[in-house]
């Protein structure tokens, strides 16, 4: 389903985050533009470290404590969520948006059954306050029996140690839908699953978001998953989204470098040898390269590159790119 | 494995270090220079008299042949005589050892509640001045030992400003209530003489502090530490990210998995208090075992010493098998060992 883009429910601008650390500030974030529409699975795809979650975290604002924002909007149904006072900021949380974490076993509790920390989510969320003890354990129930789970009794008694990694993450899915959420984030779920559960867990996360209506932002490394399961991508590379357009047209007219690069990267069973892949890798934030981000790693890098950072520009049909080359500026 | 069957095998472990404790300390006590009889006789009792006791300690016997005769009297319930008070030991240890029980229990109390509540608001509060205070708080709880603030409560609170007894376990002209467990607060409850049980209480909080001040902070150290590092993991994140209010992911959440590692140390720490008890219990002239025992020792009270060491060995013994079990209820992965479900 393909959105316009003033029916967006979730819109980023212009986003900066920083992590303040002992050798200074990694500016990480370097103007994150993003949005999303009512109904609409968008994939960001960029290789890891480029800011994915970081952006993703900061929609929730659940970034760790040396985490700053000096710049940039998030605006949910059109209001900012980092200006959002506590109780708005809870609604956002509790109905608006949830969240799949990458490391399911780090995303569950070590401590606590998983149907205490289930339970704690429903209470607490905003379709299930008030509701008794039986309603709560029903929501339960009725979540792990949609992520294909058996004995959901048995399971609500379990601690994560005792699942095994695909059902942990199968946990986190229910979690993250048990109760009504407008707008689902999945972190690359299951990334340290193996191939054919990933797959599983794939098919189930995009059966359930098209069932239930859900928005869907799909965070992975991956162009081939985001081919699989989105109807729009954003291209990231270190804090900058460089690509943006459907998931169609970016796949027939792929326009900027990086892109190409990520495309050439996906091995093929009818190519000859290991694919080239892109040279280098993701920048020091402490001291990021002026200009384009991507310029080291650039094969038509040229002077204006080095000195002055490309913006998201129209280049027909919604597909934007970042690029001078691209966009006939050079 | 079942809880029972877990407990019973500790126990028998147990009662393996209890035994190499008493050959061990046994030993040390015998072959410690001084004829313990003489010592107990004085000077101007007569050879004769000094020898007959001799033997009826048998300490004219072989070491193993002294051991196997007390170790024989200790299956019996029989810890010998003592040499000083000339009553059995277990009849002193009754009368001495609630007194320290009392002292310790209150202390661990504050050890306990002081900490988990000074850890979280030195963690909430990270990097602030409340964190720093508790910091110093914990570096002087580890550097000042339990006797000199004894001495510094004494001073303060005795002569200074007396707001609070500072000596004994009840005032003077207060009759203790009838020994029940011995440990007169719980007596006095139980036979619901209030006076009596706020008199006990408020003599033991000088004392109790005393032994608790150290430990208390440094374990506030271990569980701000733990709190600030689970703060940073993902599943605290989550939960924040799912609108869960502060109080359950601070008190929840954060809490639980955070204390794992405090009630370890703190197990070890509640289980010393006994043995530091000592001194602070010959300042608050509290008259408690660890008093007892090291009286014992500067006299050479071979029976009392034993039974001193054993009984303490037996408390160490026991409180780490109830930190075993905390620690195993509050942690899943201990209790259940991995995927086993």
């Amino acid at each position: 389903m393909i959105v316009n883009k003033n029916d967006s429910i979730l819109n980023i601008k212009d986003l900066h985050v920083h992590y303040r650390t002992y050798d200074g500030f990694a500016k990480v974030l370097d103007g994150v533009n993003l949005w999303v529409g009512k109904g609409e699975k968008v994939g960001l795809v960029g290789e890891a470290g480029c800011g994915k979650t970081t952006t993703m975290r900061t929609v929730l604002r659940i970034l760790p404590e040396n985490a700053v924002v000096p710049k940039g909007e998030i605006f949910y149904h059109g209001e900012d969520i980092l200006k959002m006072k506590p109780q708005k900021l809870n609604k956002v949380r509790t109905q608006g948006i949830s969240m799949i974490f990458q490391e399911p076993a780090a995303a569950l509790n070590p401590v606590f059954t998983i149907g205490t920390q289930m339970f704690d989510v429903i209470r607490y969320s905003d379709s299930g306050k008030g509701r008794s003890k039986e309603e709560i354990k029903e929501l339960a129930v009725k979540a792990i029996g949609e992520v294909y789970i058996p004995d959901p009794e048995r399971i609500l008694n379990s601690y994560p140690g005792q699942l095994s990694g695909g059902m942990k993450q199968r946990i986190c899915i229910a979690m993250a839908i048990v109760t009504e959420r407008e707008l689902l984030i999945a972190d690359e779920p299951g990334t340290s699953l193996d191939v054919t559960i990933l797959d599983q867990v794939h098919r189930l996360l995009r059966g359930l978001v098209e069932k239930k209506g859900m928005s869907l932002i799909m965070i992975t490394h991956s162009l081939g998953v985001a081919r699989e399961m989105t109807d729009r991508i954003y291209v990231m590379y270190a804090g900058n989204i460089v690509e943006t357009a459907e998931t169609k047209e970016l796949f027939k007219n792929p326009l900027h470098p990086y892109t190409l690069g990520l495309l050439e990267s996906v091995p093929r069973l009818t190519g000859g040898g290991v694919a080239e892949g892109i040279y280098g890798r993701i920048p020091d934030y402490f001291s990021p390269p002026k200009g384009c981000r991507f310029h080291p790693r650039c094969r038509l890098s040229e002077e204006k590159c080095r000195e002055e950072k490309p913006l998201l520009k129209d280049v027909g049909d919604g597909h934007q790119v970042a690029c001078f080359k691209v966009q006939g500026v050079i | 494995m079942k809880l029972s069957s877990y407990v019973i095998k500790r126990l028998l472990y147990s009662i393996f270090v209890l035994l190499g404790l008493s050959i061990v300390i046994f030993i040390i006590a015998r072959v410690v220079p001084g004829d313990p009889a003489r010592l107990a006789l004085g000077p101007r009792a007569p050879q004769f008299a000094v020898d007959a006791l001799r033997e009826e300690m048998h300490l004219d016997k072989s070491l193993p042949v002294q051991y196997f005769y007390w170790i024989k009297g200790v299956a019996t319930g029989d810890l010998g005589k003592s040499l000083i008070t000339k009553r059995n030991v277990v009849e002193d240890i009754a009368e001495f050892l609630p007194a320290t029980l009392e002292l310790v229990l209150v202390s661990a109390l504050f050890v306990i509640v002081f900490s988990i509540f000074f850890g979280a608001l030195a963690a909430r509060y990270k990097d602030t001045w409340v964190d720093s205070f508790i910091r110093v708080m914990a570096y002087t709880g580890v550097a000042v030992p339990s006797f000199v603030l004894a001495v510094i409560f004494l001073l303060l609170f005795g002569y200074i400003w007396p707001i609070i007894p500072v000596l004994g376990r009840l005032s003077a002209g207060i009759q203790p209530p009838p020994t029940i467990t011995g440990l007169i607060t719980i007596d006095s409850l139980l036979t619901g003489q209030l006076d009596v049980f706020f008199d006990a209480l408020k003599h033991l909080i000088l004392p109790a502090l005393a032994l608790a001040v150290g430990p208390l902070f440094q374990e506030a150290r271990i569980v701000r530490s733990a709190m600030t590092e689970n703060m940073g993991k993902d599943y605290l994140a989550a939960a924040v990210g799912f609108g869960m209010p502060d109080h359950v992911i601070t008190g929840k959440y954060l809490l639980k998995p955070s204390l794992i590692p405090a009630v370890s140390v703190m197990g070890l720490d509640i289980a010393s208090l006994m043995s530091n008890a000592f001194l602070v219990e010959v300042i608050f002239n509290w008259p408690g075992i660890s008093r007892y025992g090291m009286e014992a020792m500067l006299r050479k009270d071979l029976n009392a010493i034993s039974a001193v060491i054993i009984v303490f060995g037996l408390i160490f013994v026991l409180v780490n098998i109830l930190v075993d079990l905390i620690v195993a209820y509050l942690d899943p992965r201990i209790r259940l060992g991995g995927r086993s479900s």
